[in-house]
């Protein structure tokens, strides 16, 4: 291996708390380079979210989150213009009606454009929303700066942010909106990975607990006929349980607190039946 | 000098369109793949594919394209042989002072030993083998060597693409519960319905305004989902290879609540006088009861292998349940069910390029559009109901 990458392209190499695997590290230092939005899909529990934080970490931004809900509308990202509370300020007196600018409230993509430095903005389970949302967005995020209509005022983006989009792949995001995105799908990690990951949890944790444990997840995992089968989330979930627990790596085998690991269930009956389908 | 991987990559079926591949070459002039076909690989896979159904076809896109590149070098086996003995690891000698060579230098250098080369190396600095600070073998340290077999850090982009570990995330084939259910989601139709409960700001708003700051409330009935599915599904016989299958798309079918109605009953082979509400075929209901228990509004969704003896689906009593007196044909039956609701489709499990050999198969592709029982076929069979939805409500 050469020692001569760039140094702007090294920018994003994991954090101490979250281990980013080879291929991930590259898309983050793709989309930092080229300046456009990062697309994340991948299981439940897979870290998507995290990866943000630690990106943010990593290059030493603030971090700005967008959470996504089913009701959210896109322009409420850019701002908000609060009517009723003018129109009840304008009726029973308080505040100062004539100013629409004091009932103007910038929403988290506006407010990432006008913050001071550089900031890692998160917009999280983009899927969630309406059908059209991500297609409303397009421009503002192509071009970084919007309109406000009632303020006569232009916002745009003092500094690019950087735009980290996680989706559950409930919905599809429209074809318009995925071009101009760097798109990462996060495989689930294997063994290995795992017990970096593991190990950053929880520094301490003894060998034999890990390997006894990490198999048992792992056999669980691939148990065919799981609704949903347990991820990296559950996983630490479940040895934080056991080491609170003071269990033995020995008492494993009876798989403890499997409430932890299976939130299904039918899946708990599968892990107890011994018949698979083929 | 790339364009050809883009045609490539098109002829795979994945929509790369100029402004991703101009993406593409902004992240290239910033020499960000520095040069490796790994960075590259997935520099590439993460601007130009945004779907990880796609990845699969990318992966053997990729191989298509730049296998060539790596075989470049003709390799003799004896050489392979002669670097897979290893020296001692421990005696890696330190990266020695020595500029590094362009790629083009090293490309030249390795072609013109692997001509004179003629024997085992270990150590040394000049010729292909183990350890040294040869730029050609391994073991060694080169600061721009070039791995030759043995035991490497780092995978070759071509391996991990034709390792081809996306494979599972293909649409074509059968996937989970949750990509049923996705699908699924698709097929909804919404309206208002019930109580006017909700206040909608906007249209209160604009109320209130015409109303000369006089504030108005206006409330509206919520929006709700009215669509309504039927899914028959064929149980037994030659479906029982494809029971787990049947039944995952049920559980998505019944875990969706968001249908207006959701009812499902099962046949053996084809529909006939009874239709059965348990999957052992015990409990039944007359077929005609469906006419009058379902409007024609409800989507019908088939679920079967449409395999089975001609006489089942053209004989008067060809019927398989002995004991049942119907005289009505299991085609008759079928064209009812069609007649009496306006969408239907069938979804057939079995592979769809034995289609061709099965001829009720074929019969009852006349009447009904048939799709494979996987994502891809699902989400075609729910764009035909949708479709018919605009026609007919």
């Amino acid at each position: 291996m050469t020692k001569s990458k760039k140094e702007t392209f090294n920018a994003y190499q994991g954090t101490e708390d979250y281990v980013a695997s080879e291929a991930l590290q590259e898309v983050v230092n793709v989309a930092l380079a080229i300046k456009r939005p990062l697309l994340l899909k991948g299981e439940p529990g897979t870290g998507k979210t995290l990866l943000a934080q630690s990106i943010a970490k990593a290059i030493g931004r603030p971090l700005l989150r967008w959470n996504i809900k089913s009701t959210t509308k896109a322009v409420e990202g850019l701002y908000v213009y609060d009517t009723v509370q003018r129109l009840n300020d304008s009726r029973f007196g308080g505040g100062n009606v004539s100013d629409i600018k004091h009932y103007i409230k910038l929403g988290k993509l506006g407010e990432s454009f006008v913050a001071p430095e550089p900031v890692v903005l998160l917009i999280d389970e983009i899927d969630k929303a309406d059908l059209e949302f991500p297609n409303d967005l397009l421009a503002e995020i192509d071009e970084m700066r919007f309109y406000i209509p009632e303020t006569r005022e232009e916002i745009s983006a003092k500094h690019r942010p950087m735009v980290v989009i996680t989706s559950n792949s409930e919905k599809e995001l429209p074809d318009a909106f995925l071009r101009r995105c760097v798109f990462h799908f996060i495989e689930f990690p294997n063994l290995e990975m795992m017990e970096q990951i593991v190990k950053v949890h929880f520094p301490t944790i003894e060998k034999k607990m890990l390997e006894a444990s990490l198999k048992k997840f792992y056999e669980i995992r691939t148990r065919t006929g799981l609704k949903k089968p347990p991820s990296t989330s559950e996983l630490i979930d479940w040895l934080h349980a056991l080491i609170a627990m003071g269990l033995d790596p020995k008492s494993l085998d009876e798989t403890p607190l499997i409430g932890c690991l299976l939130k299904n269930e039918q899946d708990i009956n599968t892990k107890k039946s011994t018949y698979r389908y083929q | 000098m790339l364009l050809p991987f883009l045609y490539v990559l098109r002829s795979h079926k994945i929509p790369v369109g100029t402004q991703e591949w101009l993406y593409l070459m902004d992240a290239l002039s910033q020499d960000i793949a520095d040069s490796s076909l790994t960075r590259f690989y997935h520099l590439s896979r993460s601007v130009l594919v945004k779907s990880e159904s796609l990845y699969d076809a990318f992966d053997r896109a990729f191989v298509a394209c730049f296998k060539s590149l790596e075989g470049e070098f003709d390799i003799k086996e004896e050489i392979l042989d002669w670097l897979n003995k290893m020296v001692d690891p421990a005696a890696r000698p330190a990266m020695p002072d020595i500029d590094p060579l362009t790629l083009e230098e090293l490309r030249k250098k390795f072609l013109e030993r692997l001509k004179e080369q003629n024997e085992e190396h270990h150590g040394g600095s000049h010729w292909i083998g183990t350890g040294g600070t040869s730029p050609f073998g391994h073991g060694g340290s080169h600061p721009s060597g070039m791995r030759i077999g043995g035991p490497g850090g780092g995978r070759s982009a071509v391996k991990i693409a034709e390792e081809r570990r996306f494979q599972n995330y293909r649409d074509d084939v059968v996937l989970d519960t949750r990509q049923i259910k996705v699908a699924l989601k698709r097929l909804r139709r919404l309206d208002h319905e019930g109580q006017a409960v909700e206040l909608k700001i906007d249209k209160t708003i604009q109320k209130t305004c015409q109303n000369a700051g006089e504030i108005d409330l206006v409330f509206e009935a919520p929006k709700k989902n009215q669509t309504e599915l039927l899914l028959l599904m064929d149980v037994g016989g030659s479906m029982d290879p494809y029971a787990r299958l049947v039944e995952t798309l049920f559980s998505a079918a019944h875990a969706s609540n968001h249908f207006k109605a959701f009812k499902h009953y099962y046949f053996h082979n084809c529909v006939y006088s009874r239709i059965y509400t348990d999957m052992y075929q015990r409990k039944w209901i007359a077929t005609d009861e469906l006419f009058k228990k379902y409007r024609k509004n409800f989507h019908v969704i088939f679920v079967g292998d449409a395999c089975m003896g001609p006489y089942e689906l053209f004989s008067t009593g060809g019927i398989i349940d002995y004991y049942d007196p119907d005289q009505t044909r299991g085609i008759d039956w079928l064209l009812k069910i069609k007649n009496h609701f306006s969408k239907s489709v069938w979804l057939n499990p079995e592979p769809q390029a034995s289609w061709d050999y099965h001829p009720t198969i074929q019969a009852i592709q006349k009447i009904f559009q048939m799709y494979s029982l996987s994502v891809e076929g699902l989400t075609k069979a729910i764009d035909v109901l949708r479709k018919n939805n605009q026609i007919t409500i």
